[in-house]
């Protein structure tokens, strides 16, 4: 199976590489920007055929390395 | 006292860190790959600074994950006096050895300056040779220094006296929440901090205020 893992900063966490991204669709032109966070992408091929024990394996990877809680949310999408 | 400075793949300040070391407490630490599983038998490990795994994933974040990593855990819970020092201090904070995180500074540059540190508790391991509110220079070399934490266990820092070092007041090169530059954990045998004072202990190095940090190692 194959696992769409997205990572995002948590509300309230300053994200700056957003920031300046955000400043720089502006520099281009793109008036009608308000906001750009920025987050990562994660694609996990994985052996698992059951989809509930996929996702509780991606989950735990997620917990354990993907993301840091701390700062961080996570989504995973199986396909 | 004997130290010991773990090794990862991009490390680069563990040197400095083990020149610092030798110099002051006369013993040469021992250098541990980040392979080993196992610990020598020392009083203090040091996770030093430079960029283990090129930062990927996230800074510290795959260093964190290492073998020899479940030995510091497992001794640091036993008591073993650990310090982390720039990467180092990510490393650990990845790890969970100290609570909340280091992430990208503010204003998105890379620092490479000298900064004021306050020395905000001195009973710890690292600062018993210091005054309770002195003032030392101490160089700092990083691009995500900016220390996060939630409120509860930013209450519990401040309220723990676990903040050990303090940027003062306008010199805060990252944004870190609350100036802070440095922290311990409640047990009070796990330090991290963003600054280099392995790089200010000689004259060489233009000042040696933080010589006192070292020689609190001969004391703890």
């Amino acid at each position: 199976m194959k696992a769409k893992v997205k990572v995002t900063l948590k509300k309230g966490v300053l994200d700056p590489q957003g920031k300046a991204i955000e400043g720089a669709l502006t520099h281009l032109g793109f008036g009608g920007v308000e906001h750009v966070r920025q987050g990562k992408y994660f694609e996990i091929d994985v052996a698992e055929t059951d989809k509930a024990k996929a996702l509780s394996e991606v989950k735990a990877m997620c917990e354990k390395l993907i993301a840091n809680t701390v700062i961080e949310n996570y989504d995973i999408e199986l396909a | 006292m004997k130290s010991a400075v773990v090794v990862f793949p991009g490390i680069n300040r563990e040197r400095d860190m083990m020149l610092a070391l030798e110099a002051v407490t006369g013993q040469k630490p021992v250098a541990v790959w980040h392979t080993d599983t196992e610990l020598p038998k020392v009083d203090l490990i040091v996770v030093p600074g430079g960029f283990s795994y090129g930062d990927y994933l996230r800074c510290g974040a795959i260093a964190a994950r290492s073998p020899i990593m479940k030995d510091i855990q497992a001794k640091s819970l036993k008591g073993l006096k650990v310090l982390g020092v720039c990467n180092g201090f990510q490393i650990i904070t990845e790890a969970g050895l100290l609570p909340g995180a280091l992430v990208r500074n503010a204003h998105l540059h890379f620092v490479c300056r000298e900064v004021k540190l306050e020395i905000e508790n001195n009973s710890t391991f690292f600062t018993n040779r210091m005054k309770k509110g002195a003032v030392v220079s101490c160089p700092v070399a990083h691009g995500e220094g900016n220390y996060i934490c939630d409120e509860e266990t930013l209450n519990a820092l401040e309220g723990e006296g676990r903040v050990v070092f303090r940027y003062t007041q306008g010199t805060n090169p990252n944004g870190a929440m609350n100036n802070i530059a440095g922290i311990v954990n409640e047990a009070g045998n796990v330090i991290g901090m963003m600054p280099h004072p392995e790089n200010m202990i000689e004259p060489l190095h233009g000042k040696s205020d933080c010589r006192p940090l070292f020689e609190s190692l001969l004391a703890a």
